[in-house]
């Protein structure tokens, strides 16, 4: 049987209509970016904006996957609706990647139950994180738009990426174990600004209390200039054992409580004016880069390059001169 | 011609020094006592050979890298143990009594995929897999049909099954008491190895530490009341069937056996007391050498572990013996028939490198559970090599040579960098190490990244495998195989609704409910309350499920 | 060129299920399966072990697998290959289904029969089942 081919406005209808299998092709379309990603988000972009977004991280093997399958299996339990957006690392030599550990639901598992899941699609960075600036806000726009809520991304490790991925959602949930230094590399990183509140996961490890302690030290010592110190509210720190099923119900609690806070001290404009900025940013970027080298490898371009390295001008001279007809005659390019 | 001596007069000049050393005395009266097998031990062309060459440590001496026992074959040929099950119990109970006929003693048990997985026959998981790959065991009743009219008081039984081990030996043990014999007078071995099982196997039901919960459960049991029993059986097999290398295999299950030893003695059970019935199961693949330095390399560390770590003070601790099995990942779906001469050669390994007992693979276990006149030519080619080759006749033969040697050395200095990781893993303790390198995807990251260089040498033409990326012309073969009847299925469901029917509810209920309360007390033990819930024909997974609710599932992380 | 668009359109890239179907926990072919689909340039979503039909099925749904591959040991293939053609058929998911494993030559044209896309035994090359992946799919997608 051929696989159906249907249009863009055709899979959102059926996707907003609950169909799974359509909302799978689109989020398909969205990885690819391009006019049909384009087309997806001017039609999801009206339906959008009712879901709490929640952004989990933490180092490799600090059991963020465990976690999330617990919380929405508790959220599916309580009528809710999630999505999960698993964000993992693919290889950057070949693009391939492989996208292991998904998300399990405990009581889904047996044959034939038939019980609802939650929606889980994995996405891989495909050997640049620019493509997943742009293609995780869409995403988690497009579960907003058909009636996922809450959007839960999951990103593993602690860099740049994973500061910008979770420092854009309403909520920012940082894991940490005991015994790996994951509190020093998230304090690098700059998690522990964005995070609203910790985990420590595996809490009946050896050292656990430590994590905890090392945690509230850093808060005490930083300077929280940010809205949230101004409404007094400091992260909470949640020990959980997601394994032994253990905590899961204090994250979603504490993650209830932080968005509770957030429309209290109407502060959930400001996260999400932030989070379209951060996003706007990013498509600006990445189009202005392929501007740049659209007009570098334009006529004129290549011949003030030539010129520059046959030193006949200069490099900031033949920058400036691209600048000019990017700036002023876009069309052309 | 000069003065000096001949290569073969300092030879015998050597030979004469160790011949007459103290330790050659010792050894050669320990061995003058032993009771030796009724033959010539001579050449073919009647030449007659000695027991052993080169100087010691001599076999059945600490650290007993040249064997456990100081006769080795010449006392006592290898067991030759064959593995079967297959259907219906009925089935398998004709295939042992064929073998007990044929004079055989032991009996091996192979259960089906849903048996292993502590999963009744009318599971929704048993779909497809019911009798397949073994014999099916529901409930008493089945083990009851399983050993019809066979006294188990002349046996020895081999049950392959990890983790539901406690409830099929509570059903072992019930059976042999309906039929008259006392569990202290059933001879045996359960597998029982966990820890493999989320290493490689993957057969396993409830989280690690409760799963050994119920191994150290077993083994207080087994030590209390079945003298002849074997507890657990750690089997590196599997591991190197996953896709392991050798020094992984050994190092690997040799670690498992440290932290069963440590979950034991930390149970209160004194070392000494069932260190001596732990046994192990290794592979033996085809690099000749490599396998017969990781046999010798796994006695020695293991009599120097427990001896010295340990604090082991009977001999019977420090010996490493163990069962070995040819490489089934060795053989090929191509050109079947060729996979004779590979386990030919991988039996001939085994034998060298002084194993206890030895199943040979049937040439067509690549395509499918192996047909009668494939299993019987596998028990030739090792009677070939227990009485044709004269491997038997000399005890370690490549004992001293300088490469086997250095391999056995290069084996132990592999394992030992492992299990120092696991050591610092575990803080100290190789149990943590092991729960460590299981929580954190260590092991099967280790044997993942092995099969994947295996399969790349494989695929880019650097290790050659005959029969698939070379000499492949004639594969014309148009073999028959075994196949499982599918009304087996329909069968097994309908005898287990039968015995559901025929059963008091009510005492079912209340021994589950003993089971369950037992898993929450971590001081008692599972084994009683088990055998009374089978006796009241509890299914396997109803008593399986009884401790799931106290012990939890098990999800693997999937790592590659 | 002049595409007022962010970024390009990223080529097509086959995402591909690996999953082990039922009880059988012989994973080592299906690892390195997930390994040389990824050198080849796919992304494979590998589910693990115990999976169910409805979890196969949920999970190719959500990641709009182009292809689903599974792994059978156990010679129970004759039951559980044609159980998930069925369960994706009824899904109308048109994702081709691949197995792989230790099948024997008997079984290979009922298989096909019953739908499943393609079969692969032990010893096919890298090539081969990367090849036998895009054709699947590219006769799916016909």
């Amino acid at each position: 049987m051929a696989r159906h081919k249907r249009s863009i406005p055709e899979l959102y209808a059926a996707a907003r209509s609950g169909e799974r299998r359509a909302l799978g092709r689109l989020l398909t379309l969205v990885e690819r970016g391009g006019a049909g990603a384009d087309q997806i988000s001017e039609l999801a972009h009206p339906d959008a904006g009712r879901a709490h977004i929640v952004g989990i991280t933490g180092a490799p093997g600090a059991g963020k996957s465990t976690l999330v399958g617990q919380l929405v299996t508790d959220l599916v339990a309580a009528g809710r609706n999630p999505a999960v957006l698993a964000v993992d690392p693919s290889s950057p030599l070949t693009g391939g990647a492989i996208l292991g550990d998904r998300i399990r639901m405990d009581d889904a598992a047996e044959p034939g139950s038939g019980k609802a899941t939650a929606f889980v699609r994995s996405m891989a960075t495909r050997g640049h994180s620019g493509g997943l600036a742009l293609a995780v806000p869409l995403a988690v726009r497009v579960f907003d738009a058909v009636g996922y809520d809450p959007v839960i991304i999951e990103t593993v490790g602690v860099g740049q990426v994973e500061v910008d991925v979770v420092g854009a959602a309403d909520t920012a949930v940082v894991v940490m174990t005991p015994g790996t230094g994951d509190a020093v590399q998230a304090n690098k990183a700059g998690l522990l600004e964005v995070a609203d509140l910790f985990v420590v996961n595996k809490a009946d490890r050896p050292g656990a209390n430590d994590v905890r302690r090392d945690l509230d030290l850093m808060l005490d010592l930083s300077h929280m200039t940010g809205q949230e110190s101004e409404t007094g509210y400091r992260p909470p720190i949640i020990m959980a054992s997601a394994l032994h099923g253990d905590g899961s119900g204090d994250v979603w609690d504490a993650v209830e409580a932080h968005l509770t806070h957030l429309d209290e001290a109407d502060l959930r404009a400001v996260r999400r004016r932030h989070r379209i900025r951060t996003e706007v940013r990013a498509r600006l970027e990445q189009a202005m880069a392929a501007a740049a080298e659209t007009a570098m490898n334009s006529e004129r371009g290549s011949q003030w390059l030539d010129q520059a390295e046959r030193t006949e001008i200069a490099p900031t001279h033949a920058t400036n001169q691209l600048l000019d007809v990017l700036l002023s005659d876009p069309e052309e390019h | 011609m000069s003065d000096a001596p001949t290569g073969n007069e300092a030879d015998a000049a050597a030979e004469e020094a160790w011949r007459s050393s103290p330790e050659y005395a010792a050894w050669r009266e320990r061995y003058d006592a032993a009771t030796l097998r009724d033959k010539p031990y001579e050449t073919m062309s009647g030449v007659p050979v000695e027991p052993i060459y080169g100087p010691g440590p001599y076999p059945g001496e600490y650290p007993y890298t040249r064997g456990v026992y100081p006769s080795m074959y010449r006392s006592r040929l290898w067991t030759m143990r064959m593995f079967a099950g297959f259907g219906t119990a009925e089935d398998t109970n004709a295939r042992f009594k064929d073998i007990l006929r044929n004079g055989g003693t032991g009996l091996s048990t192979a259960f089906d995929m849903p048996t292993l997985m502590g999963r009744d026959s009318d599971s929704p998981w048993a779909l497809g897999e019911v009798g397949r790959a073994g014999v099916a065991v529901d409930t008493l009743a089945d083990m009851e049909d399983l050993f019809a009219d066979i006294d188990l008081s002349g046996v020895s039984t081999s049950m392959t099954i990890n983790g539901p081990a406690a409830v099929v030996l509570a059903m072992y043990i019930a059976v042999a008491e309906k039929t008259g014999v006392p569990q202290a007078k059933l001879a045996g071995t359960i597998q029982n190895d966990i820890f493999k099982e989320y290493q490689a196997q993957k057969e396993y039901i409830y989280p690690p530490r409760p799963s050994v919960r119920i191994v150290t459960d077993m083994i207080q049991y087994t030590a209390a009341e079945m003298p002849r029993w074997h507890p657990v059986s750690i089997s590196g097999y599997h591991i190197r069937e996953a896709g392991s290398t050798a020094a992984q295999e050994l190092a690997f299950t040799l670690a498992n056996g440290f932290a069963y030893v440590e979950a034991a003695v930390a149970a209160g059970v004194d070392v000494d007391e069932f260190a001596g019935r732990l046994s192990f199961f290794f592979n033996s693949h085809s690099d000749f050498f490599e396998e017969i330095g990781k046999f010798r390399a796994a006695r020695r560390i293991w009599a120097r572990w427990m001896k010295e770590r340990y604090g082991a003070t009977k001999e019977r601790s420090m010996l490493c013996r163990f069962h070995t099995q040819t490489a089934g990942v060795s053989l090929t779906a191509q050109q079947p028939e060729i996979n004779i001469a590979r386990v030919a050669i991988q039996a001939l390994a085994g034998a060298l490198g002084g194993t206890q007992s030895l199943h040979t693979d049937s040439f067509d276990e690549a395509l499918a559970l192996p047909t009668e006149k494939a299993a019987r030519i596998a028990l030739r080619t090792q009677q070939i090599v227990a009485h044709e080759t004269g491997a038997a006749d000399v005890i370690d033969p490549l004992g001293g040579s300088d490469y086997v040697e250095w391999m056995t050395d290069e084996m132990e200095r592999q394992a030992e960098a492992i299990f120092a990781h696991l050591d610092d893993l575990g803080q100290g303790s190789i149990l943590e190490g092991v729960y460590a390198g299981i929580e954190n995807g260590y092991f099967v990251g280790e044997i993942a990244d092995s099969a994947y260089r295996f399969e790349r040498e494989v695929n880019n033409g650097n290790r050659i495998i005959v029969g698939v990326n070379a000499f492949t012309d004639g594969d014309d073969s148009d073999q028959s195989i075994l196949r499982i009847d599918a009304s087996v299925e329909e069968y097994q469901r309908k005898r287990l609704a039968d015995v559901k029917l025929g059963r008091d509810d009510a005492a079912v209920q209340a021994a589950l409910a003993a089971v369950t309360a037992t898993a929450a007390d971590p001081t008692a033990n599972l084994m009683p309350p088990i055998i009374d819930a089978v006796k009241a024909y509890a299914t396997l997974e109803e008593v399986s499920m009884a401790m799931e609710k106290e012990f939890g599932t098990y999800v693997e992380k999937a790592i590659i | 060129m002049t595409d007022t668009s962010a970024t390009d359109e990223a080529p097509e890239q086959l995402r591909v299920i690996l999953a082990k179907l039922g009880l059988d926990g012989h994973d080592r072919g299906i690892k390195v399966v997930a390994r040389i689909l990824r050198d080849a340039g796919m992304e494979v979503i590998y589910l693990g072990l115990r999976q169910t039909t409805d979890s196969i099925v949920a999970a190719a749904e959500q990641e709009d697998a182009d292809a689903i591959g599974l792994s059978m040991h156990n010679a129970g293939h004759m039951t559980l290959a044609p159980a998930m053609v069925k369960a994706v058929d009824e899904a109308d998911l048109g994702t081709p289904v691949i197995v792989g494993g230790i099948v024997p030559e008997d079984d290979i044209q009922p298989l096909l029969d019953a739908g499943v896309a393609a079969v692969l035994g032990p010893g096919t090359s890298a090539e081969g089942v990367a090849q036998a992946v895009r054709d699947a799919v590219a006769a799916a997608n016909a």
